[in-house]
């Protein structure tokens, strides 16, 4: 961000500009950002179910997510399992394919191109892609299992298997953060692999000493948007399983669409919706806080 | 010397295995695709094949006596050919010779895996898909809701990313961190209070929900925009004040050509967001003539999920236009997506 070194007070003309320009955010901010935050968290703490008035009931949503809904903390629970799969396996599975298509390997624009493509199909298309494959009797996955001696599930029916299977969806789309590495290994400079060649360094060693350091602040960022971009997971499991069997797959985004949309509670909704939020902050305060030690600015050592 | 042979040797070893490994990923990536390409000239023959054929294989039926009947591959004195069942006993079935029907033989009957496999194309899927549900009235809900959105997103984000990169306003700073702050905000947050809201107005059921907030600038396509107003020198504007243009006309004669690529950019996502969008419209449109592409074609499909061909040949309708927008101009999505990766 820029800071002005000759700090003057803005003109009156230059204000009366500014907040001109700005004023759609100003009133979206207000209107679509501000004001339903408020609301929410008043909403919070009532009893709600349109069309009748909130009622105020003091914290007791809250007490009922913690100590009386089970499927709640179930949700939560496979929501934490989900990322704690996708995640980590997106970031390496998304870094090895940028660095290897980096390594200058034949057609490399091409793979760039069709790892990228599930990125921009409808989620909704995803969905129904695999139901296909996940099916038991014809599907491709159990036909696959069946030729090394596996019996395999019925994947989206049972509930211990349902969940596997939103997962590898999820891996179809490893594309997306492929991409933001690929740029990040191209800027990386020659120079330094050059350096590191006169002395002898060898692939590994040149991965883990110069390009690992350098990429971490994209692997930060990436890390980042992954986590939430996991509790907004919804129309892939939608169309799949709309978070069954059993509530297996019952991620955080869809009990709280049931809650507020099918069961017309939204203050109980809105409650929920406020425990995510403290969540994400402080799952991302903490990586922000590890990233510390583990994230490496270039400007840092420079400056 | 000998080392530098070595060290190309392993190289090449090196961009071996990666080709290798990227080749096999791109095998998986591509198989429900396959399917779905396949599965979209696919009849119901090919849907209950196991397992399922990405070639829309389909069992082959010749007409005798007037009635089509299929072919199994039959063995007749230990040698395999081609003939069609046209009378069914209990154990044997009666064979004719496809070619001379009146050449006929009491054989073993067969299961349904002796079938005579051809490759059909089936084009009019894409027909029935269009007969059974009002495709073009949703196609046509989405083209003007894509129209109405982008236009509204190009124009606002535009003025706020100026706003933010050319203007001082007391505090200005600290509402840009807001801005930014807002981008990690999730959306459940707002979501319940947007929906009361626009209940109350009476705007549920309407497009006014998914339409309007478009014109009130999103963080994420202010901070994009902006960071590529930052790189334009402010001499541009300077000069055209001299010459005696106001903000605005310094915004549209002077900044606006310049913005060209990232607006195209900002463009491309937004189309491709609101066309694939689905969580909106299912919260807030109840009239199915008022659905967009998304929300029909899985209405569809979770009609039709048993006959996998017709769901194939509606998924393939709705995912080919982002795909071919994107093909078409790839290097403004990863323009967009590494903007924000590597300066975010």
């Amino acid at each position: 961000m820029k800071t002005n070194p000759m700090k003057t007070t803005p003109s009156k003309t230059d204000t009366w500009w500014a907040l001109f320009f700005l004023g759609p955010w100003l009133i979206g901010f207000l209107v679509f950002t501000l004001g339903p935050m408020a609301a929410s968290l008043w909403f919070s703490v009532t009893r709600f179910t349109l069309p009748a008035a909130p009622v105020f009931v003091g914290f007791d949503n809250y007490g009922k997510l913690f100590t009386a809904d089970p499927r709640f903390l179930g949700s939560l629970g496979v929501t934490f399992l989900y990322a704690g799969v996708t995640v980590p396996a997106g970031l390496i599975l998304g870094f090895a394919l940028a660095y290897f298509l980096n390594l200058k390997i034949p057609f490399a624009r091409f793979w760039r191109t069709l790892y990228y493509m599930p990125a921009v199909v409808t989620p909704v298309i995803t969905g129904t892609l695999f139901i296909g494959l996940f099916d038991p009797r014809h599907g491709l996955i159990n036909y696959l299992l069946a030729q090394t001696g596996v019996a395999g599930p019925d994947w989206l029916l049972d509930p211990r298997y349902a969940m596997y299977a939103v997962m590898l969806i999820s891996l179809w789309g490893v594309g997306g953060g492929m991409i933001i590495y690929l740029a990040g290994l191209q800027s990386i400079s020659t120079e330094l692999y050059e350096a590191a060649d006169l002395d002898g360094a060898s692939p590994t060693h040149r991965l883990w000493k110069i390009t690992l350091p350098l990429m971490s602040p994209i692997i930060f960022y990436n890390l980042v948007v992954g986590i939430i971009g996991t509790f907004q997971l919804f129309t892939q499991v939608w169309v799949l399983t709309k978070g069954g069997p059993a509530s297996s797959t019952e991620v955080f985004n869809i009990y709280l669409y049931k809650t507020a949309f099918e069961y017309q509670n939204m203050g109980y909704a809105s409650a929920q919706a406020w425990v995510l939020f403290l969540l994400i902050l402080a799952l991302t305060a903490l990586v922000f806080k590890s990233s510390s030690t583990w994230v490496y600015y270039e400007n840092e050592v420079k400056g | 010397m000998r080392s530098s042979l070595s060290k190309k040797r392993s190289e090449a070893r090196e961009i071996l295995l990666a080709f290798v490994l990227v080749a096999l990923g791109a095998v998986a990536i591509l198989i429900p695709v396959a399917y779905m390409v396949g599965g979209s000239f696919a009849s119901r023959d090919t849907a209950l094949l196991s397992p399922q054929s990405i070639i829309p294989f389909e069992a082959k039926r010749i007409t005798i006596d007037g009635q089509p009947r299929f072919v199994y591959r039959v063995i007749d004195a230990g040698r395999e050919r081609e003939m069609a069942v046209v009378d069914r006993k209990q154990g044997t079935w009666v064979y004719a010779d496809p070619n001379r029907p009146a050449d006929r033989k009491e054989l073993p009957a067969l299961g349904p895996e002796a079938r005579v496999l051809v490759p059909t194309l089936h084009f009019d899927n894409f027909a029935t898909v269009y007969q059974t549900i009002p495709m073009l009235r949703y196609l046509i809900n989405t083209v003007i809701m894509i129209v109405l959105i982008t236009v509204g997103a190009l124009v606002s984000n535009v003025m706020v990313a100026y706003g933010f990169a050319r203007f001082r306003l007391k505090g200005m700073g600290i509402l840009f961190v807001i801005l930014l702050a807002t981008i990690m905000l999730p959306s459940q947050v707002t979501l319940i209070p947007t929906f009361v809201m626009f209940k109350v107005l009476g705007w549920n059921n309407s497009w006014i929900p998914l339409i309007l907030p478009a014109f009130f600038a999103n963080a994420w396509n202010v901070f994009l925009i902006r960071q590529f107003l930052m790189g334009i020198p402010k001499e541009f504007d300077e000069a055209a004040k001299i010459d005696g243009c106001g903000p605005i006309r310094i915004l549209l004669l002077v900044i606006l050509p310049e913005l060209k690529p990232i607006l195209i950019t900002v463009a491309l996502f937004t189309v491709i967001y609101v066309w694939n969008d689905f969580f909106n419209p299912l919260i807030y449109l109840q009239d199915p003539n008022l659905y967009p592409v998304s929300l029909g074609l899985q209405t569809f499909n979770s009609l039709h999920g048993y006959f996998g061909y017709l769901n194939a040949a509606a998924s393939l309708m709705l995912a080919l236009p982002p795909v071919i927008i994107f093909f078409f101009s790839q290097k403004y999505f990863i323009q967009g997506t590494v903007v924000s990766g590597i300066k975010g």
